[in-house]
């Protein structure tokens, strides 16, 4: 019955974003002023009540899941009784239908969110409303049509299938609500440009930049923690210690990481100094177009991946018309537009804007790479040109060299002033940052040894933490004798430094990571020690653990030597008996300067198979990722405070 | 979907599969085949090298790569003898030729046209001196 609710609600709701998306365009050709509150006054109360339903239907589909009720599809196919709470829950998500229905949640949330908590009440409003309207229905039509979460199953099964069990992992149950609320927080950007691309002179709004920014910052803060948390997982449960693969799934999350990065700081200057506008509404665009791709990629099965999880070629189509749709509409609504809009203000290639400026061609580069590199297969493809394979060397070899100019000019922009800038008035202390890199450096150079670019992207790694670290002691100098006032500072002056020092930290994790790595493969006898790092272990033998939903087997390695000597590792590998298939499960100690990082492999004859590496700074590269997301909250939190 | 789960399973199923009997004992020949390892694709996994999977016809690629260089090959000639049987699909590094040039070149022409028409943007218009706030 409450499953029937919930398909019904689903229906429901997409009635209600089609008057959304609908009638306050009528009411708004009118063009007295009660009209066009009339219009923002719907649109509102349409996005509240869509929201509404979607949470309902989310919440009948999550007790189908509760409930382990195995008539519904999703449910047999992706659960299972014995399995504990949470990844029940999150086996809402953890499938096709599910996690379409998490983004059509997200969508009316954020449209939600805006009626309930924008304050500047116009027209301005109403067409952002409009548009969120329209990509509700575009999503909930996608949905209901091609992939309803509440299809029966007639013989009911008595029994589920399970959630795979690499998905059965609490960082993976939080990994695509983020990642979702990045990719569809986009779509405010979208629904900002395109209201500043329409409506009647006297409804526009000049300040959209302004309005557009803490919606921007709140994807980008998903977007990053949701990528983090991905790779996180991939870390950790992979038996290995990879990070980033450079498989087209990753790419697809990074393209709108990349140009919603571009976008945060080109509408920081498109708000502030009036300037790459334009520009700034482009790139909302293509930020939107390449977060919908990134859906089209994962959910149509052009490219076969991980997260592939349903390859279905009518969803396929579904979403490339929807992102079709959106895109050119976009594109057509900017083309058309263009002429009108004021000519960007001046200002010197040495200035703020220009150094910001600078920023968004490196970030554009990186983001055409990124998608060049994981189409250009299937683009040779079709035309003929045999099978090519791109990888992780590809995006290496690319990323490498373009990295370093771009950490080298980072740290200048916020030291210069706008409009024009000096840097003579800042040698000395830029000469000091530069000194201590090239110190830290040479240290590196002189205990490990590395190649050119590694000592060149180590070296630019420093600078721009020290730089970030100017940019901080700048903006305290004023403070340096009024320790009352600096608490007073607002809490966006430590926004930039922090996500800049951020991207430093895991610029050097990524390198010490990356070229410090070391690791021991052997067959191991219980009693048998090992080195590794300098760590001296002892393997203990296995034995036999069993879970809530799955058993293992279990070795145990004890410490000899340093802070943690006499202290044991656990690696495991399980067997999900629901599922018949296993996973590994590594045993990892965190320090500060490294993780050690244990896995138990096949069988070697009566000997047991042991891999354990050494994984130098390697949390860093997260650390980094916290402190970016944390740099852009202490700006949302600014913003907050004073106006949305 | 049964299928989907048991591909899903394969492709992230315990990876890393360098056997100890594998690895040779020269430790640089050894870095080179692991080097040259993690630019080769396991054909029957999806988006792994050969370095990372413990399909049989990975370990039988790393066994064919270590033998090669035992007989004194170069790297390149290893990897000519690889594509030779599977492909160009097989590097995950692809070759500079005409099929791949825009590949490898549109970066930096992008940078290059980037940085031409930031350059002139900001570089043409001389500013006011109107405005004061930073």
């Amino acid at each position: 019955m409450i499953v029937e609710l919930g398909h019904f609600i689903l229906v429901l709701a997409l009635s209600v974003a089609l008057v959304q998306a609908i009638a306050p365009l009528y009411l708004m050709r009118a063009s007295r002023d009660l009209s066009r509150n009339a219009a923002l006054g719907v649109a509102q109360r349409a996005a509240l009540l869509q929201f509404v339903l979607v949470l309902l239907a989310f919440g009948a589909l999550t007790y189908a899941f509760v409930r382990s009720d195995f008539s519904l599809a999703v449910v047999f196919a992706n659960s299972h009784v014995a399995k504990p709470l949470i990844y029940k829950i999150a086996g809402v998500w953890g499938n096709h239908e599910g996690s379409m229905l998490l983004w059509v949640l997200i969508v009316a949330a954020y449209g939600a969110a805006y009626a309930r908590f924008g304050r500047v009440q116009d027209g301005f409003a109403a067409r952002v409303l409009i548009v969120q309207g329209w990509l509700g229905v575009a999503f909930l039509a996608f949905l209901l049509f091609t992939s309803n979460p509440f299809a029966r199953l007639i013989p009911v099964p008595f029994s589920g299938q399970g959630l795979t069990p690499i998905l059965q992992d609490p960082a993976l149950a939080a990994h695509p609500p983020l990642l979702y609320a990045g990719y569809v927080g986009f779509s405010m950007a979208y629904a900002f440009a395109l209201a500043a691309l329409t409506g009647r002179a006297e409804d526009a709004a000049e300040n959209w930049a302004k309005r557009m920014r803490p919606w921007i910052l709140t994807a980008w803060i998903f977007l990053t923690l949701g990528i983090a948390l991905g790779s996180y997982w991939a870390y950790y449960e992979l038996g290995w210690g990879g990070f980033w693969f450079w498989d087209p799934v990753e790419n697809a999350s990074l393209m709108p990481w990349l140009a919603g990065t571009a976008l945060l700081h080109s509408a920081l200057v498109a708000e502030k100094r009036d300037t790459l506008k334009r520009w700034t509404l482009l790139l909302a665009i293509i930020t939107f177009a390449l977060s919908l791709s990134g859906t089209f990629l994962v959910r149509s099965g052009v490219l076969t991946s991980v997260h592939a999880f349903a390859n279905d070629p009518e969803r396929g189509l579904f979403i490339l018309a929807i992102l079709a749709g959106f895109t050119l509409v976009g594109f057509i609504l900017y083309g058309l537009r263009l002429p009108q809009l004021a000519p960007d203000r001046a200002f010197r290639p040495v200035s703020r804007e220009g150094l910001l400026l600078a920023n968004n061609i490196f970030l554009a580069t990186a983001t055409v790479t990124v998608f060049l590199g994981t189409i250009y297969p299937l683009i040779l493809d079709a035309l003929g040109g045999g099978k090519i394979s791109v990888g992780a060397p590809y995006f290496n070899a690319v990323f490498a060299p373009l990295t370093i100019p771009f950490a080298l000019l980072l740290p200048l922009g916020p030291l210069l002033n706008w409009r024009q800038g000096h840097l003579q008035p800042l040698q000395s202390r830029l000469v000091l940052a530069a000194a201590a890199a090239a110190l830290v450096t040479l240290g590196m150079v002189l205990t490990r040894g590395a190649s050119v670019m590694v000592v060149a992207l180590f070296a630019a790694a420093l600078w721009l933490l020290f730089g970030a670290g100017l940019d901080m002691a700048q903006r305290l100098a004023p403070y340096r004798h009024r320790l009352v006032r600096f608490w007073a500072l607002p809490a966006s002056a430590f926004s930039a430094p922090l996500a800049h020092a951020g991207l430093a930290v895991m610029l050097l994790g990524i390198l010490a990571a990356t070229q410090w790595r070391e690791e021991i493969v052997v067959a191991a006898t219980p009693g048998q020690q090992m080195e590794i790092a300098g760590i001296s272990l002892r393997y203990d033998g296995l034995r036999d653990v069993d879970g809530p939903n799955y058993s293992a087997e279990q070795a145990r390695l004890t410490y000899l030597s340093g802070p943690h000597s006499g202290a044991h590792l656990f690696p495991e590998r399980r067997f999900y008996e629901a599922e018949r298939s296993q996973t590994t499960e590594a045993a990892i100690t965190t320090d500060l300067t490294g993780h050690l990082y244990a896995v138990i492999g096949e069988p070697s004859g009566d000997k047991r198979v042991l891999r354990v590496w050494y994984h130098p700074y390697v949390a860093f590269i997260w650390l980094g990722a916290l402190l970016m997301a944390l740099g852009g909250s202490f700006a949302l939190a600014t913003r907050l405070r004073r106006s949305v | 979907m049964a299928r989907l789960a048991i591909l899903f399973f394969l492709l992230v199923s315990p990876t890393h599969a360098l056997d100890p009997d594998e690895a040779l004992a020269d430790a640089t020949l050894e870095a080179r085949a692991r080097a040259l390892s993690q630019e080769l694709r396991c054909m029957v996994c999806q988006n792994q090298s050969i370095d990372d999977s413990d399909a049989p016809l990975a370990k039988d690629l790393r066994v064919f790569v270590r033998a090669r260089l035992q007989a004194g090959d170069s790297d390149d000639a290893i990897r000519a003898a690889v594509v030779e049987r599977y492909g160009e699909f097989a590097l995950f590094r692809p070759r500079i030729a005409q099929h791949t040039y825009a590949l490898w070149a549109t970066p930096l022409l992008i940078l290059l046209l980037g940085g031409y028409l930031g350059w002139r943007m900001a570089g043409k218009s001389t500013p006011q001196n109107t405005s004061t706030d930073s």
